[in-house]
């Protein structure tokens, strides 16, 4: 079948089987290996991009549903090449990463978070991650990263 | 000049990550790739009758399908990775996991089939065509049950499931008992969990056939160990393989064990096949596949004097190691002396087995049986001081080894297979200060009597521990200056997010005078360092961390020679500072580093005999013994009394591992640490049923904890650094997670007044429901 998607601004065409998952898509056929896989049942939030700016688990869609929609990922964070983004920012600032595999998802589920809320309460931070899992840091450095980014006016 | 070391500076490793660009292994790309899907055993015991491939082959895009007779001579049960400990009178059966299944399965999950093609899902299409004929057998989970007559026998020849047996004892039990005022005498049960690193494993190998070398990406701890091993087996020198461990998502034990089967098995067929292959677990896979932890079952007491003095400790305990044993002993043995934790223990006699069961293989994951050892140790004092009327912090103040004991030798074997002393370590203080930031007193006197007034079920726990971490026998590290001015360091070992990257720059930056950002560090490719061992048993920053510290002393002797013979002056007249050389009082008369570099390695002259060009030195470093990190945690719970469900309203962890090199980074180790505590303690538990299937096998229903879950955590420090190496550091990977398990128990059973009632809390990890049913009179 063929998918007509746009991935961080540039428009793709390819021709794919229909059960190729949006995650397989974007890793392995347009190369974007920033999203990670974790579970493959839509549990552990490691592969979420924004869908049209909503964040969404890439694996629990079909690349085919993605068709005509507008995708982001991790790799459109950074402003610039080597650059990071008042977010990414504040995930090093904090220490926010220890493996750094679920935070591409959490980067982008709080991006969308904080378009919402962008002055957010602990709780409030918590509750938004509490669908990501991450299983070296315990979290506390994100929820400091995500109130640190929210404070900075990111 | 600035100094790097102790500062809680960011990481180096973070940019890449959060910019998506880091390479994972699953990121590997390579022309031609194949992928590959296992047909694993869907029982926990069956005789394996015939399989037939013939269909599978058949397939469109199947490129081949092997059963283990196609492996041929290649079929080999695996490596013992750790041998038995030298202990007189020690019984160990070595029966290694096989990379196909032959003759029987001894577990669910165990591999079957490899099926190679052009796509995973062709692959795992395939996988449905393949045709098995089983016996099933009935199988044996229950650690008990296992070592009765007439139970199935996982490993026909032995005649019984015991893998091992040992005694190690110090002093007269029997006499201590016979004088004590009290002996506790309880049974103790720890239930298996798993470590679900975010990463599931996956490994990708490329055979080039040009320059006759084997590259393998792998999710290992270990990359030099499976290098070495990967040689042997597949015939080759050591020097053809290169293993690549690049970013790991997270470790955590299960990756250092090896060899899994298809760490043999993909790299094999690369060659076989002149292809490039990939396989990546699935999260499906991970729970039969990857490696869990702790099972154990404990029948423990203590003698105790009037005063609340330790006597003496017996135990005799039950492990279970799954269904086979590569990883020789080092969980029981690392239960069996952690025990003994912060405490004086005058005599100890303990017996274990370790007992062949149909279920996954049990190895290290953080804390490596440790925590049994804490929770038994911890519980046991509770329960002392509760029956001699001592508060429960006095009866550990009454007992820890006094400061000026150390170094102090507990009398049995270690793991890393000396006799297990302490190196330094001083307890009472840790306790006290613990005490005090979650305000004890004012909880026991105020806060619990108010909250119980008004219905609500609030408790507070306290307990101590010890973790023995950065065992020998060595690591390595190989610094040197580029003509760029960077630095740059290889090490042998693996990272999986604990920051060596930005620690080990640290000790570098701290002796060159570079920022740590110019500190270029690689680790686990064995390209850039041929020797090491490993990243596990909190190690790394220990041993590794070492290592780099000797190699960057010579560097500097080296860097300021070569200035020394440039400026024409003493090398005392030198300052290294901001990347470059100076005389001292005449900072605008410098050399870079990187000018140096070049200086060192002429193109014209004579080298000096006894030299070596370039600002480059190797160190290695191996630890007399290991490091004993110490610490204590507390926390205050409240349950509600209808659901049961604990919320954790303050924790706090007061930790000594030594000198510190970056506090950031060490939080993150410890605030991790409890995450898995409490997952360990509260949510984590897999279920079986009688056939040997495990249940929830699945994210959605294996727990882990989320961030509503885990509570802020408020950590303090003591320093008592270690005289075993030159940084003075201890281990911290583990010490959050050990001592979670025996700290619940307590302010659980304080939140609910359960000792009131007669009801004890004995086991781990404990769900509402199970405490329920314990409060139920289960
Ligand atoms: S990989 Fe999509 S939610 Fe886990
Ligand atoms: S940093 Fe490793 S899983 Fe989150």
């Amino acid at each position: 079948m063929k998918v007509r998607v746009t991935v961080n601004g540039v428009a793709h065409e390819r021709e794919v089987e229909p059960r190729l998952l949006l995650s397989d898509f974007l890793r392995h056929e347009i190369g974007l290996t920033g999203t990670h896989v974790g579970c493959e049942h839509g549990v552990c939030g490691a592969c979420t991009i924004l869908w049209d700016g909503e964040p969404a688990r890439a694996c629990l869609a079909f690349a085919v549903q993605a068709e005509g929609h507008d995708i982001r990922t991790v790799e459109s964070l950074a402003p610039a090449p080597g650059q990071l983004n008042a977010l990414q920012q504040a995930f090093q600032d904090s220490h926010a990463l220890q493996c750094g595999y679920c935070t591409p998802g959490i980067l982008m589920t709080m991006t969308a978070f904080l378009a919402e809320n962008p002055k957010p309460s602990e709780e409030e931070v918590r509750h938004a991650l509490s669908g990501n899992l991450c299983r070296c840091t315990g979290y506390q450095h994100i929820v400091d990263a995500v109130l640190l980014a929210a404070e900075r006016g990111a | 000049m600035t100094h790097s070391f102790g500062k809680p500076l960011t990481r180096n490793e973070d940019p890449r990550l959060l910019r998506g660009e880091a390479l994972f292994v699953d990121d590997v790309e390579l022309p031609g790739l194949l992928h590959v899907a296992f047909l694993r055993s869907p029982h926990a015991h069956a005789r394996l009758l015939s399989v037939d491939l013939t269909a599978a082959r058949a397939r469109s895009g199947v490129i081949a399908a092997y059963a283990a007779e196609d492996l041929g001579d290649y079929w080999k049960p695996g490596p013992l990775l750790v041998p038995p400990p030298p202990v007189p009178g020690m019984v160990f059966h070595q029966c290694c996991q096989v990379p196909l299944v032959k003759d029987k399965a001894r577990h669910v999950g165990e591999p079957v089939a490899m099926v190679v093609a052009e796509s995973r899902y062709i692959a795992e299409d395939a996988l449905a065509d393949i045709v098995v004929e089983w016996e099933v057998l009935d199988a044996v989970g229950d650690l008990e049950a296992a070592l009765q007559p007439g139970s199935p026998l996982v490993h026909d020849h032995l005649g019984v499931n015991v893998a091992a047996r040992v005694h190690q004892h110090r002093g007269d039990y029997t006499a201590a008992a016979k004088a004590a005022a009290l002996v506790v005498k309880r049974r103790f049960t720890y239930d298996r969990g798993a470590s679900i690193p975010m990463e599931t494993r996956g490994v990708v190998a490329q055979w080039d056939p040009r320059a006759d070398r084997l590259t393998v990406w792998d999710t290992t701890q270990a990359p030099v160990v499976i290098r070495n091993g990967l040689a042997a087996m597949l015939g080759l020198s050591e020097r053809q393989v290169r293993v690549v461990a690049p970013n790991i998502g997270g470790g955590f034990g299960p990756k250092m064990m090896m060899f899994y089967p298809e760490e043999v098995l993909v790299p094999w067929a690369a060659m076989r096949l002149g292809r490039p292959v990939k396989w990546i677990e699935d999260r499906l896979e991970h729970f039969f596949a990857t490696t869990h932890e702790r099972s154990q079952i404990h029948d423990a007491e203590i003698a105790l004097d009037a005063s609340g003095r330790i006597l003496g400790v017996k135990d005799v305990f039950l492990h279970d190691n799954g269904a086979y044993d590569p990883y020789g002993l080092t969980l029981p043995l690392n239960s069996q002396c952690t025990l003994l934790g912060c405490y004086l223990v005058p005599a100890y006699d303990s017996v274990f087995t370790a007992v062949f069961t149909n279920r996954t293989l049990v190895t290290p994951y953080r804390g490596a049986g440790r925590q049994h050892g804490v929770f038994v140790m911890e519980r046991l004092l509770d329960i002392a001081a509760r029956e001699l009327g001592l508060d429960r912090n006095e009866i550990r103040r009454r007992n820890f080894i006094p400061a000026d004991a150390f170094p102090y030798d507990q009398g049995v074997i270690y793991q890393d297979f000396s006799r297990l002393s302490y190196d330094s370590g001083n307890y009472a203080p840790i306790l006290e200060k613990a005490l005090d930031a979650i305000g004890y007193d004012r909880f026991v006197q105020e806060t619990q009597p108010k909250a119980r007034a008004e219905g609500r079920a609030l408790g507070i726990g306290v307990v101590c521990y010890v973790e023995g971490t950065g065992i020998g026998p060595y690591e390595g590290a190989k610094i040197q200056v580029q003509g760029s001015g960077k630095v740059s360091l290889a090490t042998g070992i693996g990272s999986q997010g604990q920051g060596h990257a930005t620690a080990f720059a640290q000790v570098v930056a701290e002796q060159l005078g570079v920022d740590i950002r110019d500190v270029e560090v690689t680790t686990g490719d064995t390209d850039q360092f041929y020797w090491g061992v490993g990243t596990f048993a909190s190690r790394g920053a220990v041993v590794a961390g070492s290592a780099t510290h000797e190699a960057a002393k010579v560097v500097r002797q080296k860097i300021l020679k070569t200035a020394a013979r440039h400026f024409e002056c003493a090398e005392e007249d030198l300052v290294l500072a901001d990347g470059k050389v100076h005389v001292v009082g005449v900072p605008d008369h410098s050399i870079t580093l990187g000018a140096l570099a070049g200086l060192a390695n002429p193109m014209r002259g004579a080298v000096t005999p006894g030299t070596e060009p370039g600002l480059e030195a190797t160190s290695y470093f191996g630890p007399a013994g290991g490091a004993t990190a110490s610490g204590a945690h507390a926390m205050i719970v409240e349950v509600d009394p209808l659901t049961l469900r604990p919320t954790i309203l303050d924790y706090v962890v007061v930790h000594d591992c030594g000198t510190v090199i970056n506090p950031l980074i060490l939080a993150g180790q410890i605030q991790g640490g409890v995450a898995q505590g409490i997952g360990n303690a509260f949510f984590e538990q897999l279920h079986w049923d009688e056939q040997g299937q495990l249940m929830n096998a699945s994210l959605a229903d294996y727990l882990l904890p989320t961030a509503l879950d885990v509570p802020r955590m408020r950590l303090d420090h003591t320093v008592t650094p270690s005289p075993l190496n030159p940084l003075g550091v201890k281990g911290a990977g583990e010490a959050g997670a050990i001592p979670v398990g025996a700290l619940f128990a307590q302010a659980l059973e304080d939140a609910l007044d359960l000792p009131a009632k007669g009801i004890e809390i004995l086991e781990m990890p404990l769900s509402p429901s199970r405490l329920w049913e314990i409060t139920n009179g289960g």
